[in-house]
C-alpha cells in the first residue's frame, strides 16, 4: 500500500452520460479511520462516484486517488487493497455460504491453509458461523448483506466501500449491520459507505450529503447541525398537523417545517422565536392544542435545508 | 359525525387471508379492516408479507383462502366492482416513460373506463393537488423520482376510488420528496379516502391511524401507534459515553440491560428497572475508565417497539428458511 495522509482523494470529479450529468464536480477526502457516509436519494450520483473511485468507470472531468492509487490508470494494482459490496452484489444461490466463500477468496487469488484460515477468520467476525453450511439462496435478506460484507473482506482489504448496503433490510437487521461496521473501523478499517437512510448518516464520524450529482456539504453530523442550520428547531404536538404546518410556513421567522412522525418540526431563524412566542401564535391562530418545546436538530433538517437552498441557486442561475 | 351507515362500515375487511407461494407460507391468516379516513400502516422485515398483502387487497393475486369485501364488494364474487373501488400503487408501478405527463393522465383514465370529459376535469383537478401542473408536456421518463411518485399517485387515484392501496410508496426517495408525498396522503385522508400503506419507516408508520406488524407472513400485533407503543415491555434509557463501543460491551454484562443498540453517537439501553439501572451505571462505567456524558430516560419509538418484538421472536436465529 502507497498511501500516507488521505485514503480517498476525489477532486472535481465529473460525469456525465450524452447530456445527463450524473456527478458534477464532486471533491472530497477521506481519512484512514474515519467511517464517510455518502448521503442521497437514489439517483443522486453516489454509486457513479463510488464506480469512478474503483476505476469501473472513468470520469469525464476530474480524478481520483485511492490508497494512493490513481483511479483510473492504476485501477488493477488498487483493486486488491478494497473490499468492495455493490448493491447488486451477486452470491451463488446453490452454493452454501462457506462455499461462496471459497469461490471469491479464490478470485482474490487466496488459497490452501491461507484461504481456510480466513474464511474462519470472517465466519466469526460477521456472525456466520453457524450457517456456513446453509445455501446462500436460503438466506433471507439480512444475512444475505453479511455473506456479502464477509466476501468483501476476505482479502483483508484496508478499505471498504459499501454501496447501500442495507437497503431492503428491516431496522433490527440494519442496526446489527451497523455495529459490525463499527467493529471494522475498531480495528482500523476506512469505510466509505452509501446509504439513503437519515437515520444511518447519524451514524457516521463525516458525511456527505449528495443531490442532484452535486455535493451539496460534508462534515460530522453535529458539524453540519451546528453550522448549516440558521437556528433552533422545534417539536410541535398539535391536532390538525397539515392546517398548522401551512400557518407555520407563513409565519414569519419560521425557515422550515415538516412532518416528524406524527408531530411538526420546525427550524427557526436565530432569536427569532421561543417555544412561548411558537406556541402563542399557534394558540392565537386556533390550534388551541399545540404545544411547543425545543427539540435536537435533525440531519433531515440539514438535507432539507441544503437542498431548499441548493434549489434557490439553481433558480438564481 | 358517523350518522348513517356507510360512515361506520368499514371500507376494506379482509378475514383469514392465506397465501403459500410452494412450501413457503408467504401470508397467514391475516385479518384486517380499514374504515373511512383512516391509514393502516404494515410494517415487518423484508418477506414479511407485507406486499403479498397488498397484492392480495388489490385482487391482482388470488388467495389460497379467506375473504375481501371492498365497500361492500366481496372481490371474489364481484371482482370488477370491488377493484373500481381502489387505486394501487405498487413497488414496481410504471409510468409510459415515452408519453407525457398528461399521456399518463389520459391513459390510466381510459382503462378505467372514464368519459373524456371527466378524465380530462380529473386530471387538472390532480395535477393541481399533487403539484405537477406546468410540467403535463413533459415525457415521464424525464420526471425525478419525486415527481414520478406524484404522478404514479395521481394515476391510481384518476378514478376517483374511495380506497388507496400503497406499496412502500417512498422507498428511495429523498426526504423533501418523502414529505411532500405524506402531506398529499394526509390530505387524501381528511377527504375520507381509506389507505392501506407499507413502509420500512417508522417515522412515517407512526402516522397511521392503525399499524399493524406483519413477521413470517403473520401479524403479530396491531393498533394504533400509542397503543403499540404502550405495549413496549420495560423502558429506554438513551446514553451518551466515550469510548462508546466499550460503554456498550460494559452495559450489557449489566442484569437489569436487555438490550443495547448503538444510536448515532449515543446508546439506546432497554431497560427492566430505569431506576435501577441509572443507580447501577453511573459506578461501573467509572470503574471501567468510561467517561459518561448523560444519561436519561427516552419514551419508547415504534421502532423500539419494533425491535423488541423481533427480538423476542428469536428473528437471527429463525430468519433462515427451512
Amino acid at each position: 500500500m502507497k498511501a500516507v495522509g488521505p485514503v480517498i482523494v476525489a477532486e472535481h470529479l465529473t460525469k456525465r452520460f450524452g447530456d445527463f450529468t450524473a456527478v458534477d464536480d464532486v471533491s472530497f477526502d477521506v481519512y484512514p479511520g474515519e467511517i464517510v457516509g455518502y448521503l442521497g436519494p437514489n439517483g443522486s450520483g453516489k454509486t457513479t462516484t463510488i464506480r469512478m473511485l474503483l476505476g469501473l468507470l472513468q470520469p469525464t472531468a476530474g480524478a481520483a486517488r485511492v490508497l494512493g492509487y490513481d483511479s483510473l490508470t492504476e485501477a488493477e494494482a488498487l483493486r486488491p487493497h478494497v473490499g468492495y459490496m455493490s448493491q447488486k452484489f451477486a452470491l451463488y444461490e446453490e452454493l452454501t455460504v462457506r462455499e461462496n466463500l471459497a469461490f471469491y477468496g479464490g478470485v482474490y487469488g487466496l488459497n490452501g491453509t491461507m484461504l481456510r484460515r480466513r474464511i474462519e477468520s470472517v465466519l466469526e467476525l460477521i456472525h456466520l458461523a453457524s450457517l456456513a453450511g446453509e445455501r446462500a439462496g436460503a438466506l433471507a435478506g439480512g444475512w444475505r448483506q453479511r455473506l456479502a460484507l464477509a466476501i468483501a473482506i476476505l482479502h483483508e482489504p484496508s478499505l471498504l466501500i459499501l454501496d447501500e448496503p442495507t437497503s431492503g433490510v428491516d431496522p433490527l437487521a440494519r442496526r446489527l449491520f451497523w455495529d459490525l461496521i463499527y467493529d471494522l473501523a475498531e480495528q482500523g478499517k476506512t469505510v466509505l459507505i452509501s446509504t439513503h437512510y437519515m437515520d444511518e448518516a447519524e451514524h457516521c464520524t463525516r458525511l456527505g450529503i449528495m443531490y442532484h450529482a452535486r455535493l451539496l456539504a460534508m462534515g460530522s453530523p453535529s458539524q453540519l447541525k451546528a453550522t448549516r442550520l440558521p437556528g433552533p428547531t422545534w417539536q410541535i404536538t398539535v391536532g390538525a398537523l397539515l392546517p398548522a404546518l401551512d400557518y407555520l410556513k407563513a409565519l414569519s421567522g419560521v425557515v422550515d417545517v415538516g412532518l416528524l412522525g406524527n408531530e411538526l418540526h420546525a427550524v427557526t431563524c436565530d432569536d427569532r422565536h421561543t417555544a412561548t412566542s411558537l406556541a402563542a401564535a399557534l394558540h392565537s391562530a386556533g390550534f388551541r392544542d399545540a404545544t411547543v418545546v425545543g427539540s435536537a436538530p435533525t440531519l433531515e433538517d440539514v438535507f432539507k435545508l441544503q437542498v431548499a437552498a441548493e434549489q434557490a441557486r439553481g433558480e438564481g442561475r | 359525525m358517523m350518522n348513517n351507515l356507510n360512515a361506520v362500515s368499514p371500507r376494506i375487511r379482509a378475514a383469514d387471508l392465506r397465501k403459500a407461494y410452494g412450501t413457503l407460507q408467504a401470508l397467514d391468516a391475516l385479518s384486517l379492516t380499514v374504515y373511512e379516513g383512516e391509514a393502516y400502516g404494515l410494517v415487518g422485515p423484508d418477506g414479511a408479507g407485507k406486499s403479498t398483502a397488498l397484492r392480495l387487497l388489490a385482487g391482482v393475486l388470488a388467495p389460497d383462502g379467506g375473504e375481501i369485501s371492498l365497500m361492500g364488494h366481496d372481490l371474489r364474487q364481484n371482482p370488477v366492482q370491488a377493484r373500481a373501488q381502489l387505486g394501487y400503487l405498487s413497488q414496481q408501478f410504471s409510468l409510459y416513460g415515452d408519453l407525457t405527463v398528461a399521456e399518463n393522465l389520459q391513459f390510466f383514465g381510459e382503462v378505467r373506463d372514464m368519459s373524456p370529459q371527466r378524465r380530462a376535469e380529473r386530471a387538472d383537478q390532480l395535477l393541481n393537488f399533487v403539484g405537477l401542473t406546468g410540467v403535463e408536456d413533459r415525457l415521464a421518463g424525464r420526471l425525478s423520482g419525486g415527481m414520478k411518485q406524484k404522478l404514479s399517485l395521481a394515476c391510481a387515484l384518476i378514478h376517483e376510488p374511495p380506497i388507496l392501496l400503497l406499496d412502500e410508496p417512498t422507498g428511495g426517495v429523498d426526504p423533501v420528496a418523502r414529505q411532500d408525498f405524506w402531506q398529499l396522503i394526509i390530505r387524501l385522508l381528511s377527504e375520507g379516502l381509506a389507505v392501506v400503506v407499507s413502509t420500512p419507516y417508522m417515522d412515517e408508520a407512526v402516522r397511521c391511524q392503525r399499524v399493524g406488524f406483519l413477521y413470517q407472513g403473520r401479524l403479530l400485533t396491531e393498533g394504533t401507534p400509542q397503543q403499540l407503543i404502550a405495549q413496549f415491555n420495560g423502558s429506554v434509557l438513551e446514553l451518551t459515553a466515550t469510548p462508546l463501543k466499550r460503554a456498550r460491551q460494559v452495559v450489557m454484562t449489566l442484569p437489569g440491560v436487555v438490550d443495547a443498540l448503538t444510536f448515532g453517537e449515543s446508546l439506546h439501553l432497554f431497560v427492566h428497572d430505569v431506576e435501577e439501572t441509572m443507580k447501577q451505571l453511573p459506578p461501573v462505567l467509572a470503574e471501567a475508565g468510561i467517561v459518561l456524558s448523560s444519561l436519561r430516560p427516552i419514551p419508547p419509538t415504534l421502532e423500539d417497539l419494533f425491535i423488541s418484538l423481533l427480538d423476542r421472536h428469536n428473528v437471527m436465529s429463525s430468519e433462515v428458511r427451512p
